[in-house]
């Protein structure tokens, strides 16, 4: 816990702190080049926008009509026959899509369950050990300027699978049910 | 692919609020949806000016090489079709490694500026080439050390142990980017077969 927080803490820093030295050593115009540099910063960012909100509309709307939850109920008994708990099968279908819900869906399965119970900890383990798929295409292919994909998706939601089917098998091991 | 996952989304999302008769919902979560997006591409602006402009230092004073030459045996194995001394692969290295320390905000701008990197290096196609796979690949599954968001929460819940979830997380998310890697290398093979029998 400590050394963890402690890490945490100073890595960024250090690393902010060994950028600046080495530069001072290498006579580089620090500032300048910082500037330079960050000025792609903004239009990278703003381009971004209609990429993001096609996406966000999309999944919130799937969200709000019920249609998720209409999902999630057809599969739940498919989850509950390999012990998954049908509190977290939400979960684990909006991790991928939404990184901002998966987070709400976390917080609240947290708040209801306890942070140390067992579903708190599989919530956990499922939201930390991965990152949000849907998001992560959209904005390195939309920055790129990339509009065949490729098998990207197929492999990023086969590996989110793989991730999720650790977690659930991890956490019964360590922790019981 | 994309497309077809969007158009699904938004149609099966509109047709089953009008069948559930959630109309009045859908269209706030519309007006949601969309300014969710823009806020989170204008709290990226500061984030992506300030990491951009100092990885232009750590590239222009040399560092970046320096780092990039003591991970290259194994990066040069990830992307076998990045020239040695490409910039790209500073940028992939920052990425993974910023991700590997939970720094979310810090691999982002680095991601895609190695995206675009590889872009150059594919002739500026717009179709992905095996390295973006990969490198996405690598991305989604999203290896982390330090899970640190997770543990903030936890925290706030007045958990007993907030860190005791790091040794699971840690094997979940080594098993999902082994896989990915293994995904990605599968798919690349597999295609590469059926071009070359055609």
């Amino acid at each position: 816990m400590n050394w963890l927080t402690v890490v945490s803490l100073w890595l960024i820093p250090m690393i902010l702190l060994m950028i600046l030295l080495h530069a001072v050593i290498k006579k580089v115009p620090a500032y300048d080049v910082f500037v330079e540099g960050g000025k792609d910063g903004f239009q990278l960012a703003i381009s971004l926008i209609p990429y993001l909100v096609g996406m966000m509309v999309a999944i919130s709307v799937f969200r709000a009509s019920g249609a998720m939850d209409v999902l999630v109920q057809a599969l739940t008994p498919l989850f509950a026959f390999f012990g998954v708990p049908a509190d977290i099968v939400p979960l684990a279908f909006i991790r991928p899509i939404s990184g901002a819900g998966a987070l709400g869906m976390m917080s609240d399965l947290i708040a209801t369950h306890g942070p140390d119970s067992f579903i708190g900890r599989l919530a956990s383990t499922m939201q930390g050990s991965t990152d949000t798929t849907l998001y992560v295409l959209t904005v390195y292919f939309g920055a790129a300027g990339i509009k065949y994909i490729g098998d990207a998706l197929k492999v990023g939601l086969l590996a989110d699978l793989v991730g999720m089917v650790a977690a659930i098998v991890i956490v019964t091991l360590i922790f019981g049910s | 692919m994309v497309h077809a996952i969007w158009i699904a989304l938004f149609a099966i999302g509109l047709i089953t609020a009008m069948v559930n008769g959630r109309l009045e919902e859908v269209s706030e979560a519309i007006f949601k949806g969309a300014e969710e997006a823009v806020v989170l591409c204008f709290g990226l602006i500061s984030v992506m000016v300030f990491w951009l402009g100092m990885m232009n230092i750590a590239r222009k004073s040399g560092l970046l090489d320096m780092f990039v030459k003591l991970f290259r045996p194994i990066v040069l194995k990830l992307f076998p079709d990045i020239p040695a001394s490409h910039p790209a692969l500073g940028y992939i290295l920052s990425n993974i490694t910023a991700n590997m320390m939970g720094l979310g905000n810090a691999a982002t701008p680095m991601g895609i500026k190695a995206m675009k990197e590889l872009k150059k290096l594919h002739g500026g196609k717009d179709e992905a080439s095996r390295s973006m796979v990969t490198l996405m690949a690598l991305n989604t599954a999203g290896l982390t050390l330090i899970p640190t968001t997770v543990i903030a929460i936890r925290m706030n819940y007045d958990s007993a142990q907030p860190t005791e979830i790091v040794g699971t997380t840690l094997f979940a998310t080594a098993c999902s980017t082994l896989a990915a890697i293994l995904i990605d290398r599968y798919f690349y093979y597999r295609k590469i077969k059926r071009n070359g029998s055609r």
